[in-house]
Order: C-alpha cells, then sequence, then structure tokens
C-alpha cells in the first residue's frame, strides 16, 4: 500500500453531528451517499439528522461554461487519436505542437468567458466563483504552455530562452496596459508609471518598445541627450539568437560576451550616474542580481525574476541547466516565504524536466482530472513518457484517462463524451464502458436507441440485451405490446418473444378477438424468432383464411399447427374448438387421414390432462366434458363423411 | 466546401428550426429557436444571425436572444407562426410558447399537460406538425392527437393507433397525415373519417426497420421521404403501391431527420446518428425546360391523370424518375469534421443550420444550391 502523498481534505457534513453519531455511507458512481445511523457514539438518543447527504468531489463538470472546454476539447482529443497512424514521430512534432496550442486556445476562450461573467453578473456567489475557476484556468493554461515549450517543442539552447520570453510575455501582459495608459495621458515622460513601463519592457526583453518610450524622455531633457543615446545604442545592439539565421550559438555566446563588456564598461565609467533610472537599466542589462530582485513589483513572479535574469546573464542556457537556474532564482525571490505554492512547486519540478511528478503534483492540485488526461495523452503521443506500469496493470495515461471518463459519465449529459475516451484506452476501457453504458437512466425511447447504438457498434453484446429487456419490460408494463416485440427482436431475444406471444394469446383467449392486428398482420421474417411467435402469426393467418371463406387451406393450417408440434399444448383445446364449425360444415373439409390426426390430438390431449381438477369447478368441468364429447360426436360425423366421399367412385 | 461555422452552447441540441420568413419577402432567415435535451434543466432557446453592418459574408457566432426553461427533453419543436412556437416534451406534454420580439422574452401561452400517456408511466410525445391554428401529435403511446390552439380540450384522439411506438409525423393534406412507427410501416390517416383506422399502410417486406422521420415533398403531395434506423434512405408514391420507389443506401447509423428544401424540392438534407450531414442534389439532364419539370405548376399535375407522352418524363418529378440516364444524385457532406450525432437540422433559403450531440450548433448562409 502506497504511502498518502497529500493529507486528505476534511469536509463538514452540516447536519450530522459526527461526535455524537456514525456516519455510514455507500459509494455512487462519482460520489457518496451519507447518511448518520443509530448507533450511538457518545451523547443522548435524541433523534437525528434523517436526511441523506450527496457528496460530490467534482463541481466543476456542473458549470454551463466549463462545458464547453470539455466539448471542445474532446473534438481535438478525437481529432488527435485518429490522426495518430499516418506519419512517423520526426514529421509530427509541428503538429503535436499545434493541437497543444488548440488546447490553449480553448482554455484561455473558457477564461475570458468566465471573467466576462465575473464581472457583468450581480450575483456575488456566482462573481466569486467564476474568479476562482479563472484563476485555475490560469495556472493550468501557464503549466500547460510551459510543458508545451519544454517538453513538446523541445527546443535546443539559443531558441529555448526566446520560447520562455514567449511564455513570460504571455502571461504577463499588464504592461500593454499600463503603457495605453501612460502614451494617452497628456505628457507621458512624466506620467508616475512612465518608468515602470520602461522596465517592465526592459525585463520582458521588449527593446524596441523599450526604447520607443525612452525616447520620449530623451526628448523632454535635450541637456541629457548623450545619455540618452548611449543607453539606446546599447540596447539596439544587444545581440538576440536568431534560430534560423545561420550563425551558430558559440558565435552568438560571443558576441554577447562582447556585447556584456561593453555595458560594464560604460556602467564603470559613470556614463549614467546622473540619472538613477537610466543606471537601474543599465544595470539590468547587465544582470545584476541585487537591481533585478530590487524589481519585485515589476517581476511578480518568479519564473519571470529567472527568466529576465538568464536573458542578462545567459542566454544561451541549455535545457538542462534550467533547474538549477529556477531552483536558485525561487529561493532569491521568495526568501521570506517557507512553503512554496503548488503551482510553484509545479513549475520547479517542470524546469526539472520531471513529467512524471509535474502530472503527479496537478493530479493532486486540481479537482478535476481533465489537465492532467489531457496532457498526459499528448505527451503519450510525443512518446516522452516511459511505460510506467501502475499496481494495477495499466500505464499511465490509460489511468487517467479512465478516471476523466468515469467522472464525465457520472453527467447525466456528457456521458456521450465519455465513450470516446473509453474507445480509446486499449486495455479496460471496454470493461468500463460495459460496466458504466448499462447505468444510463433510460427516460425516453430516442435515448435508448442511441445508447443501443453505441453498444452495438463496439459488439457489446450482453449490453444490447439487457437494455433491449429493460425497454421491453417497461413496455409491456404499460401494455404496448408492439413496443415490446419490436425491442426484443432488436435484441433477439427468443424468450422475450415467447413472452409476448403469450400475453397476446393469453388477450386472444380472453377477449376473443386479436389486439395490434397492425403488429401480428406485418411480422414478415421476424416471426422465426421464437416459436410462440410464429405460432401466433400463424394462428392470425388461420382467421384469416376462415374470414376469407378458404376453408381447406384454413384446415391444413390448422392441423399443421397442431402436428407439428407449434402450438402449446395449453391452446390445443382452443384449436381443436376452432375446428369445430370446419367439422360442422356441409361439405367435407377436413379428410379421413387428417381427421384420424385431429382425433389422435384429443386423445393426446385427454390422456394428458391427468392432473388432479380441483382447481377446477364443478360447473368447469361440465363444460369441459361437454365440449369433448362434441368434438368426439363431430370427429366420428366427419369421418363418416370423409369415408363415404373419398371412397365414391365418380360415375363419370 | 463552404465554411460553416460552430458554436458550442453548453447543452445537447435535439431540434432546431428556423422561424419562418413571410413569403412575400425574399428575405433570408434570422431566426432559430432550438431545444435541448438530456440536461437537468432543458431550455427552449431563441437565436440571431442577423449581421451588424454590410458585411458580405457571415461570419459571426449566433446570438442568444432568449430561453426558457422546458420540463422534460424537448422532443419536437416546430413554428406555428412568426411568434408561436410548439414544443412536444418527454413527459407527455405539448406546449405554446410565444416569443415577443420587442423584449426579447418567451412564456408560455398555452399547455396541454398529459397529451401523451401509459397507463402506469409518462409517455413521451414524440413528434408534432402544425398546419395553423390545428397541431397533430405523435407519441411513444402509440396515439395520435389532433390539437387546436387556444382550445383547452383535445379536439379528436385516436387511442391505440398503432400498437408500437409512432416516431414521426407530416400532413400530406390539410386534412390527411403520415406516421411512421418503429416497426417500420407509414400509415396514412383521414380526419374526416370517424374511425380509428388508417386508411392506407405501406411497408417495407423483408426486416422491419423502425422508421425515424419523414417528410412530404413540398409541391408534389403524394411523393414522401422517409429515414430510418438502417439509415437508408426511401422514397415513397403513397398513390401506388405498398412499396418504396426507391431505396438508396446513405447513412451508416439512424436517419434522425429529412427534410426537402421547400423551395428547391430537388434538394434534399438528411442528418444522421453517424455525425453527417449530407445534402443530395438531384439532376435531372432531360431537355425540357425547367418550368415544365416537377411540379412547379400544380394545377397541370393534379388535373391530368394521363399525362401526355410527350411532356411525360419532365411532368413526373425527378425523385421518381426510374431511368438513371436521364438523372443523377450527388451527395456532399455538409459538416466539416467527424462529429457527434447530428440530431437536427433545418434549411429554409440559403441558411442551415443543425444541431448535434457534442453540444454545438452549426450555421451556415450560403449552402449550395
Amino acid at each position: 500500500m502506497e504511502e498518502v502523498d497529500v493529507e486528505p481534505a476534511i469536509t463538514v457534513i452540516p447536519g450530522v453531528d459526527s461526535s455524537q453519531r456514525h456516519m455510514g455511507f455507500v459509494w455512487g458512481r462519482g460520489d457518496i451517499l451519507l447518511y448518520e445511523t443509530q448507533h450511538k457514539g457518545t451523547g443522548s438518543g435524541e433523534a437525528g439528522c434523517p436526511l441523506i447527504h450527496v457528496v460530490r468531489k467534482d463541481e466543476d463538470i456542473y458549470s454551463p461554461i466549463l462545458r464547453k472546454l470539455f466539448n471542445e476539447s474532446h473534438h481535438i482529443f478525437v481529432g488527435l487519436q485518429q490522426s495518430k497512424e499516418e506519419t512517423s514521430s520526426k514529421t509530427k512534432r509541428p503538429q503535436f505542437v499545434s493541437v497543444s496550442k488548440n488546447y490553449r486556445s480553448v482554455i484561455r476562450a473558457c477564461m475570458e468567458e468566465l471573467q466576462e461573467v465575473a464581472v457583468s453578473t450581480r450575483d456575488a456567489a456566482l462573481s466569486a466563483q467564476c474568479c476562482s475557476q479563472v484563476s485555475i484556468l490560469l495556472a493550468v493554461e501557464l503549466i500547460w504552455n510551459l510543458c508545451e515549450v519544454l517538453f513538446i517543442e523541445a527546443v535546443p539552447a539559443g531558441s529555448l530562452l526566446l520560447h520562455l520570453l514567449d511564455w513570460v510575455r504571455l502571461h504577463k501582459a499588464d504592461v500593454d496596459e499600463k503603457a495605453q495608459e501612460v502614451l494617452q495621458s497628456d505628457s507621458p515622460a512624466r506620467h508616475h508609471k512612465y518608468w515602470d513601463v520602461v522596465i517592465c519592457y526592459v525585463l520582458q526583453g521588449r527593446m524596441d518598445e523599450a526604447r520607443q518610450m525612452l525616447a520620449k524622455q530623451a526628448s523632454q531633457q535635450p541637456a541629457a541627450r548623450s545619455m540618452f543615446k548611449t543607453l539606446d545604442s546599447l540596447m539596439k545592439k544587444m545581440p538576440v539568437f536568431n534560430p534560423a539565421g545561420s550563425q551558430t550559438l558559440t558565435e552568438f555566446d560571443l558576441k554577447w560576451r562582447h556585447w556584456h563588456e561593453e555595458c560594464e564598461l560604460h556602467l564603470q565609467d559613470g556614463s549614467f550616474s546622473s540619472n538613477s533610472n537610466l543606471e537601474t537599466i543599465c544595470k539590468i542589462l547587465l544582470g545584476h542580481e541585487e537591481t533585478l530582485l530590487n524589481q519585485k513589483e515589476q517581476l511578480s513572479t518568479w519564473y519571470h525574476f529567472l527568466v529576465s535574469r538568464l536573458l542578462y546573464t545567459h542566454p544561451s542556457v541549455k535545457p538542462t541547466e534550467l533547474h538549477y537556474y529556477a531552483q536558485s532564482s525561487m529561493d532569491l525571490f521568495l526568501d521570506n516565504r517557507s512553503d512554496p505554492e503548488p503551482l510553484d512547486s509545479i513549475l520547479l519540478v517542470a524546469f526539472e524536466f520531471d513529467i512524471h511528478q509535474v502530472i503527479k503534483d496537478c493530479s493532486i492540485a486540481l479537482s478535476n482530472w481533465w489537465f492532467v488526461a489531457h496532457l498526459t495523452d499528448l505527451l503519450d503521443h510525443c512518446k516522452l513518457l516511459q511505460s510506467h506500469n501502475l499496481h494495477f496493470g495499466s500505464n499511465l495515461r490509460e489511468f487517467l484517462l479512465l478516471e476523466y471518463a468515469s467522472g464525465l459519465f457520472t453527467h447525466h449529459s456528457l456521458w456521450q463524451l465519455a465513450v470516446d475516451y473509453f474507445d480509446h484506452c486499449p486495455e479496460f476501457g471496454r470493461i468500463y464502458l460495459e460496466l458504466q453504458i448499462e447505468r444510463v437512466p433510460l427516460d425516453t425511447e430516442r435515448k435508448a436507441l442511441k445508447v443501443l447504438r453505441i453498444c452495438e457498434q463496439r459488439q457489446l453484446a450482453e449490453q444490447v440485451r439487457s437494455i433491449c429487456k429493460i425497454m421491453a419490460k417497461k413496455a409491456v408494463r404499460n401494455n404496448r405490446l408492439g413496443s415490446a416485440l419490436s425491442w426484443s427482436i432488436r435484441a433477439k431475444d427468443a424468450a422475450f418473444a415467447t413472452l409476448i406471444s403469450d400475453r397476446f394469446l393469453q388477450d386472444y383467449c380472453a377477449r376473443g378477438t386479436f389486439s395490434d392486428l397492425d403488429l401480428i398482420d406485418n411480422l414478415g421474417p421476424a416471426m422465426l424468432l421464437s416459436d410462440r411467435l410464429t405460432f401466433l402469426g400463424k394462428y392470425r393467418e388461420f382467421h384469416k383464411l376462415y374470414g376469407e371463406k378458404r376453408f381447406a387451406e384454413a384446415a391444413k393450417l390448422l392441423l399443421s399447427l397442431m402436428t407439428a408440434r407449434i402450438a402449446p399444448r395449453s391452446f390445443w383445446m382452443t384449436l381443436l374448438t376452432d375446428a369445430l364449425p370446419l367439422l360442422e360444415q356441409k361439405q367435407v373439409i377436413f379428410s379421413a387421414d387428417q381427421t384420424y390426426e385431429l382425433m389422435h390430438c384429443l386423445e393426446e390431449l385427454m390422456s394428458g390432462e391427468t392432473e388432479p381438477s380441483d382447481k377446477r369447478t364443478v360447473q368447469e368441468e361440465d363444460i369441459e366434458t361437454t365440449k369433448v364429447e362434441l368434438l368426439r360426436l363431430a370427429l366420428a360425423r366427419n369421418l363418416a363423411a370423409a369415408i363415404v366421399k373419398e371412397g365414391t367412385v365418380d360415375s363419370l | 466546401m463552404e465554411y460553416i461555422n460552430a458554436k458550442f452552447v453548453s447543452q445537447k441540441i435535439s431540434k432546431t428550426r428556423w422561424r419562418p420568413v413571410s413569403s412575400t419577402s425574399l428575405q433570408q432567415p434570422e431566426v432559430f429557436a432550438t431545444g435541448s435535451w438530456d440536461n437537468e434543466d432543458n431550455k427552449v432557446s431563441i437565436w440571431s444571425v442577423a449581421e451588424q453592418g454590410m458585411q458580405e459574408e457571415y461570419e459571426g457566432d449566433p446570438q442568444l436572444l432568449c430561453e426558457y426553461k422546458h420540463d422534460g427533453d424537448v422532443m419536437d419543436l416546430q413554428f406555428l407562426d412568426q411568434e408561436r412556437i410548439v414544443t412536444a416534451s418527454s413527459t407527455g406534454s405539448v406546449t405554446i410558447f410565444r416569443h415577443y420580439q420587442n423584449s426579447q422574452t418567451l412564456s408560455v401561452n398555452q399547455r396541454w399537460e398529459r397529451a401523451h400517456y401509459h397507463s402506469c408511466d409518462n409517455a413521451p410525445c414524440t413528434g408534432v406538425v402544425c398546419n395553423s391554428p390545428e397541431i397533430v401529435t405523435v407519441g411513444e403511446d402509440g396515439r395520435i392527437n389532433l390539437l387546436r390552439v387556444d382550445h383547452k380540450g383535445i379536439v379528436r384522439t385516436i387511442d391505440n393507433a398503432d400498437s408500437s411506438t409512432i416516431h414521426a409525423v407530416t400532413f400530406l393534406r390539410t386534412t390527411e397525415i403520415l406516421t411512421v412507427n418503429s416497426i417500420g410501416q407509414l400509415k396514412m390517416w383521414d380526419f374526416r373519417q370517424q374511425g380509428n383506422e388508417p386508411s392506407q399502410i405501406l411497408s417495407l417486406t423483408g426486416d422491419r426497420v423502425p422508421l425515424h422521420c419523414v417528410d412530404r415533398h413540398p409541391n408534389q403531395q403524394h411523393i414522401v421521404a422517409t429515414g430510418g434506423q438502417d439509415g437508408m434512405l426511401c422514397i415513397w408514391d403513397v398513390r401506388q403501391g405498398n412499396m418504396p420507389y426507391s431505396l438508396m443506401e446513405a447513412h451508416s447509423a439512424e436517419m434522425w431527420e429529412v427534410h426537402f428544401h421547400p423551395s428547391s424540392p430537388d434538394h434534399l438534407f438528411t442528418c444522421s446518428e453517424d455525425g453527417s450531414l449530407w445534402h443530395w442534389e438531384n439532376y435531372t439532364t432531360t431537355d425540357t425546360p425547367s418550368f415544365l419539370q416537377g411540379g412547379r405548376n400544380a394545377t397541370i399535375t393534379s388535373r391530368s391523370t394521363i399525362v401526355p407522352a410527350s411532356i411525360n418524363q419532365s411532368l413526373i418529378s425527378s425523385w421518381l424518375t426510374s431511368d438513371s440516364t436521364k438523372g443523377r444524385l450527388e451527395t456532399t457532406n455538409m459538416l466539416p469534421s467527424q462529429t457527434m450525432s447530428v440530431n437536427s437540422l433545418d434549411v429554409l433559403g440559403q441558411c442551415l443550420v443543425c444541431g448535434t450531440d457534442g453540444e454545438a450548433i452549426y450555421v451556415t448562409k450560403q449552402v449550395p444550391m
């Protein structure tokens, strides 16, 4: 048994006093039912809480805006699985990057919508909930973006820093707002946020924008023009690695060192000593740790500090060196906090390129499996996950997808998405689907048809039978025998078809006519599903023939029903009684042989009825005996007439 | 293939319908209604695709105008007129909603609570069709109801019209309807007759495949298209015979809706559980000019029983052409990629809207005709 990673969170159930009573519980598919038991712990014997509580861990799937996230990402997921078989993994990297960007754009779209709702709604609780969801999505997107840069794109040194800069810029977009504010004011150079904006630009490596802003200040102070010009030229000359260019990393490194020395020179000989702001900027360009740390407010996060620090001290950083810098940056930046936030530790672990730990930490920190399931699946496609067998046999990707999909299945509406996820879990997906699909509530026939289609496409024959049986039983209970029959035909359920045919026959015996003629008359090849059903169809045919006065054929059919043993023994009496009018006709319908067979059937029936008849009243006994007498008489008379007819030689 | 927009709406869409445009105006439809299903709170919603500004290309999303809570799944939805919508619910009730365009609100105008019912349970009402002021509804209880707007009770009920579930209904004439059921039969009912028996039953021989949808040709009342569980499209001529005129293999799963285009009936649209929406185009290559083809001039077709030999081919609708050299059928899948089941579609003018189980609505305003 593994150790627990995190202390489990405690949820207090309102109304249940856990110190006084014991609680009982039972697991549902995604939630727990809790109730108070009668077992008294301590305390008096007064009545406890009469309620049953449903405790649910994952509230996110019930949020209407987040539902869009689930649907759209499902679309992307299915597309990714289907494109798997095409090309080799080398050429697929850009495709995976674009899939990753798709996922992220979906997250961003959701974030924007949540933000809009949080701002525009008047309901305080809803607003608070939206805000917290926005912050979780922000964190999720941040982590995903970093994983995309480090793991999926996996760029080498040189470009690595450029990508990290993009990453930071994307997540620190408030500098643009501030810049707008400053530029739109009357005198930008004198705005109180002016220097903040310039420094932010420099920290993010956006030299051109910084220079443009500085130009505004320069024009205001013609006396210090040379100072501004020097700084401007330093900033302009800063070498930036061009991945597409012909310059190698070593050449770039050399150039950068030269530039760095030049900056150092300028700082040493006091070119900027008269203007503290410009001096700060120069120190930043040199990557002075203290100066950078002083800009905590502009940096606001340790990973921004990390990237800025790397930009100005070691721009050709290699991926393997990242984690040293990351650890030290975090320590320097967060020096007075004892425990880092979950987000910080996840990012740190990402910088260490420990994918499994990233996934593990994210699983613990988030309440919904959505993020880890999709990210792991994408990383698995990039072949970045070692096959890591867990205790219960499946690999990490499958485990997370199964957990996520199981959570979806408990939702009244999103269960259809979960089916596709199970499809792409080769080891256990099918079993999970078998267990879950039977528990989808079936209120309407249309929903049952959709569920059946899912089962039939995956050859889940057991589930098809059980669902059809449920629907058929419901139909029988509501006396919709036609519906019930069409369900049993779909399931090819002979036993149930027999049951329904028996009901029809009972109805006939009770009322003397058939109900639902449109069904029985049009059974077609489905008649062959069960013997009883065939009998029903044929019996109805007999009635039709009789109605059309085609007596000879009717007689033949009737006899064949008994002799071929299609008719159930209990119905033979009725059949023989039906034969009576045919026997009583003026013309001879049954031939001698046929009459012998009928008599044989009657005797068989009589000999079989030797069980005690105390369930029948005396009156019924009388009726039975009379019937048999009549039959015997009619048969005898018919036999006589038939023998005479067959013995007669035509006088022609 | 022209671009078709998807909008995710956080509810599985069971029905979409365009609001009818008045026949005199040449405008394209701008407003459509959707109904949801399988939610704890289902809704009827009204959306607008009106363009802002003078752009030629429609690129925006449908905007939600208003919505209203609906009890039970929306099994079917029809516009009664410009302002009123009739819905059929899985609880067995039929409701008329009124859309107030000034305030953009919806409210319940009238409701028949247990129009369809079982002895023990609720029976979903599966189909509704209207010809103002009359409404005909059918349900899983095998019952057909004739309702009238502003009339509180049910005008006429045909109990036990069918021993199995009736899935869809359409008007053939003002007093005649056609229903399809789950044992593969089409039944014609005439309301002028008093009994509870259908006036005609048509079915496929062989396997009794449940039929899910039916639509009548807009100009020729004897031509009907049906789709069923096996995804096959059948064209029937209800005047003659007991058999479909043609059977075409189409989808790989249940076909949920089939629609003839109301003004260009050579175009047919079908949508299915397999996630595709097909546009069928029937090209006839006869020499006769188009104004003599297929039912444009209704008086000619209804009067003549013996069709003059010279224009024989052209007066029979292109759908019933048995000579394959004279016509060809082209189908196009209109949705860009594999989606979940497309439950519903509606087409009017050049605009098409459809809703899926992936909680998305697709709208295009440039259906290639």
